[in-house]
């Protein structure tokens, strides 16, 4: 009853390159010095915990962002691609953002017109239902530190 | 023993270790790959012969039980009652009324928990537990800490995930009202000497409830042998349906508890004057009971009957050592667990990756783990990590599925490499 070589070609789309790469060396991982948002997500499922803060100018941009926590791969990946992609937007673009990432990881509904440069990366979770919250923990922590919401953040 | 040598040799040579033929559910392909099933301790699969017996139950025999006169009603009861004396013979009990159904294990130790111990604890008195229990058995004893006031003290675990005896025994004393512990620790497959405790714990008149969730589906269990006060166990992880369960308790015992539910099946007469209740075990069973829950259940402890559960455990402690030792073969392996006496269950931790992407890449490949804290945080505090891998083992399992397992591991090393 020898195993069929597992099939990896549908695994490397869950976890590319730059996936494997995020997930390993973490970009902004850490505390802010003097964050002026931040937020706790947390999935009680499988007991993964992150934490994000925000930098936020007067003017609403975000100067600076960064994580910390621990997850799995995915969620560590996502967590860190998120950070990347925040800097430098505004506050209303990063819900803007935020939106467009949670549709085009749960599918939604189709994400048109909209560039998420490296963030297509983690689209491979539509293919991995249960893994589907990994992915999205990190921007729901994001959106409640935008909003200030003081709850912790729960896929659930 | 030796007796049984010849009878257990010709069962394995019979049955090579495989009674996947039973278990229509193993006989299936996961993502193109046949199904390697290593998540028993979560929840087992059932036999055709579980199948098959709630279904007739379903389709011949439904009625509501101790009610009516008239014949499906009796068939009902018939058959809702004879699995209460299967469950009786399984375990050893004294008697019928000494076997109370319930939702399951969770159940029943929430039922000990209101019924036994809130009624006399107060402040200063203690509950005693280990590091090593599931959530079920720790939440709703601080539950009944804050409801009267009581302290709940914790024995804590060694390196291998055995309990400190010496620290355990060390905090029984005239303060202690109940000992609850794990028979079988489901994260980290610690057998505890639960004989050796309940002993100690009556020298001193300490009640012992046994959280046997992890061992009834693998081992023999004699709730007479054992001495214990309160047994609690699952139908789902031995092979029968879920939201059925079985508190053992000991007959004085439960006559001397009030009713923790009321309703119905569990008065003899009810006025607004007052209500007298139903004699044991019914004075627990509120309400329309899961029949057919029960019906599985008697059946899935008729399957094990026929097996024999001294056979079912000779066979599991041979593909877990078989497991163990091919684990730790593996690269980057960290075995959780490795309690001098164990069962079923085996925790890991490969390289750094996390254990959820471990179960996801094996998932791939057809073998379901279980991932994650299961339901044992305060023991994946201990040793310091997020959660584990677990792979659990039961009478159907060989060593093919641990060979899968092995080479699913070894796949998943190369994508993370």
């Amino acid at each position: 009853m020898a195993a069929a070589a597992p099939s990896q070609e549908e695994l490397r789309g869950l976890y590319r390159e730059l996936i494997l790469d995020h997930a390993r060396n973490p970009r902004n991982f850490g505390k802010l010095a003097e964050p002026s948002h931040l937020a706790e997500g947390i999935n009680p499922l499988c007991g993964d915990k992150l934490k994000v803060y925000l930098q936020l100018k007067e003017d609403g941009q975000i100067a600076d962002a960064s994580f910390e926590g621990s997850g799995c791969a995915i969620s560590v990946a996502s967590a860190s691609l998120l950070t990347e992609a925040v800097i430098g937007m505004t506050k209303d673009d990063a819900v803007g953002f935020f939106s467009a990432v949670i549709n085009s990881l749960t599918g939604t509904e189709g994400v048109k017109n909209f560039d998420l440069g490296k963030l297509a990366a983690l689209q491979g979770v539509r293919e991995f239902p249960a893994r589907v919250k990994c992915a999205t923990l990190a921007w729901h922590a994001l959106n409640a530190a935008i909003h200030d919401d003081q709850q912790t953040a729960t896929t659930e | 023993m030796s007796e049984q040598e010849p009878r257990i040799a010709e069962l394995h040579a019979a049955q090579p270790g495989d009674r996947r033929a039973d278990f229509p559910a193993l006989d299936q392909q996961i993502n193109g790959h046949s199904l390697v099933y290593l998540d028993s301790a979560a929840s087992s699969q059932a036999p055709t012969a579980v199948i098959d017996a709630v279904a007739s139950y379903q389709q011949n025999d439904h009625a509501n039980v101790h009610r009516g006169v008239h014949t499906l009603s009796h068939r009902a009861t018939e058959a809702y009652e004879g699995a209460r004396d299967l469950v009786k013979s399984f375990v050893n009990a004294s008697t019928r009324s000494e076997v109370v159904f319930t939702r399951g294990t969770t159940e029943a130790i929430n039922l000990v928990a209101q019924s036994f111990c809130r009624p006399v604890l107060k402040p200063g008195d203690r509950i005693v537990i280990t590091h090593l229990e599931h959530h079920s058995n720790i939440v709703p004893w601080q539950q009944v800490c804050e409801q009267t006031g009581a302290e709940l003290l914790v024995a804590s675990i060694d390196e291998k995930g055995q309990i400190n005896i010496a620290e355990l025994i060390g905090m029984l004393d005239e303060r202690v009202r109940i000992l609850a512990i794990a028979h079988v620790s489901n994260a980290l497959g610690s057998i505890l000497p639960v004989r050796e405790l309940v002993e100690k714990a009556h020298s001193l008149d300490i009640p012992v409830l046994i959280d046997g969730a992890q061992a009834v589906p693998h081992m023999p269990v004699d709730v007479l042998d054992l001495d214990c006060d309160f047994y609690a166990f699952s139908g789902h992880k031995m092979f029968g349906p879920t939201g059925i369960g079985v508190l053992y308790g000991k007959e004085a015992r439960l006559e001397s508890m009030p009713p923790w539910q009321g309703g119905g099946d569990m008065i003899l007469e009810v006025s607004f004057d007052g209500t007298t209740y139903n004699e044991l075990p019914y004075k627990f069973e509120a309400g329309t009971p899961n029949i057919s829950g029960a019906i599985g259940l008697g059946a899935a402890v008729r399957y094990l009957q026929g097996i024999g559960m001294d056979v079912i455990a000779r066979h599991e402690q041979e593909i877990l050592d078989y497991m163990t030792s091919e684990l730790n073969k593996v690269d980057g392996m960290r075995l959780i667990g490795t309690a001098d006496e164990k069962a079923s269950v085996q925790s890991f931790l490969l390289d750094d990756i996390h254990p959820h992407d471990l179960g996801t890449i094996l998932d791939h490949q057809g073998v379901a783990i279980r991932t994650g804290h299961h339901c044992a945080m305060p023991v994946m505090n201990r040793f310091g990590i997020p959660g584990t891998a677990r792979a659990s083992l039961a009478l159907y399992n060989n060593r093919d599925d641990i060979d899968r397992l092995v080479e699913s591991l070894n796949a998943a090393r190369k994508i993370f490499s």
